[in-house]
């Protein structure tokens, strides 16, 4: 019973914060009902004994990447996003678009439902810490190396795109020109 | 009723759908990645479900290895953003014409 009345709680907050991060104009109040997401499926995550997971998902996502967000939305000063001056139907579309896919998304977990059901062990080490750590550094090393891979590419091409291009100043290359024509006359 | 494995699922469509459509009605590249956090972590709520419902940890394993492509994610491209808006003073996805004609 309790475990209802939690899961439709945060359920609800999840909802609640995903449309207003849609909803609202102002990037950064969308990044704070992002926050309010990520803190109600971090709840979840406890609830389906994922401890650890819970844990790395505050940590990361509201944590680093958030930080990272609000950090760029104040750098570059954003106002306010400007509503679509494009086609008004295109708002139609984007929402029979959004009703046709959540109905195929519910169809396939739908389908897969429709195998037995499996019932739910109560006493579970799979989210416990230490069966994850055994499982990454042996069975999943592969992976784990290869994300640490991806992880420098993401480093080395951020610091790539962040430097600014050593590019020849317009007034120089001009000056040079003229002298280039006097010296010929 | 105890909350099971359709309930979890649902609620996971239910955010993926209106991360997806956020892409489709936001104009502001920062607005548009914010979406797609959203559809990644609706996602990592599907991996955490089925991990629990099978009693297997391969699931949240790769609840970690999502949220790694997400850090690297989340770094490259705000790197494009600011980069993007250092040459157009502006992160609206329909001044990103530059290339057109």
């Amino acid at each position: 019973m309790v475990g209802t009345a939690l899961f439709f709680l945060f359920a609800g907050f999840a909802i609640m914060c995903a449309i207003s991060m849609v909803y609202h104009k102002n990037p950064l109040y969308s990044a704070i009902s992002l926050v309010g997401v990520f803190i109600a499926l971090s709840c979840i995550y406890v609830t389906l004994a994922a401890p650890f997971i819970a844990a790395v998902q505050i940590l990361i996502y509201a944590g680093a990447i958030m930080v990272l967000v609000v950090f760029v939305i104040m750098l570059l000063n954003l106002d306010d996003d400007r509503p679509l001056n494009r086609l008004r139907y295109l708002y139609a579309i984007g929402g029979g678009l959004g009703v046709v896919l959540l109905a195929q998304t519910l169809f396939v977990f739908y389908a897969v439902l429709r195998a037995p059901n499996q019932p739910i062990d109560p006493n579970v080490s799979a989210g416990k810490t230490l069966s994850i750590g055994q499982a990454m550094y042996t069975e999943y090393l592969l992976p784990v190396e290869i994300v640490g891979v991806l992880l420098m590419m993401a480093i080395i091409g951020s610091v790539m795109l962040a430097r600014r291009l050593a590019q020849p100043q317009l007034e120089l290359v001009i000056e040079r020109e003229e002298e280039l024509r006097n010296e010929e006359e | 009723m105890e909350p099971n494995l359709a309930s979890y699922l649902a609620l996971s469509g239910i955010l993926f759908t209106i991360g997806a459509v956020g892409v489709i009605f936001k104009r502001n590249a920062i607005g548009m990645f914010m979406c797609i956090e959203l559809m990644l972590n609706a996602v990592n709520l599907t991996f955490v479900a089925f991990s629990r419902y099978y009693a297997d940890t391969t699931g949240q394993l790769f609840v970690f290895m999502v949220m790694a492509v997400a850090a690297c994610e989340a770094a490259v491209g705000l790197g494009i953003i600011i980069s993007f808006f250092r040459n157009s003073q502006s992160v609206d996805v329909d001044d990103a014409s530059l290339m057109r004609n």
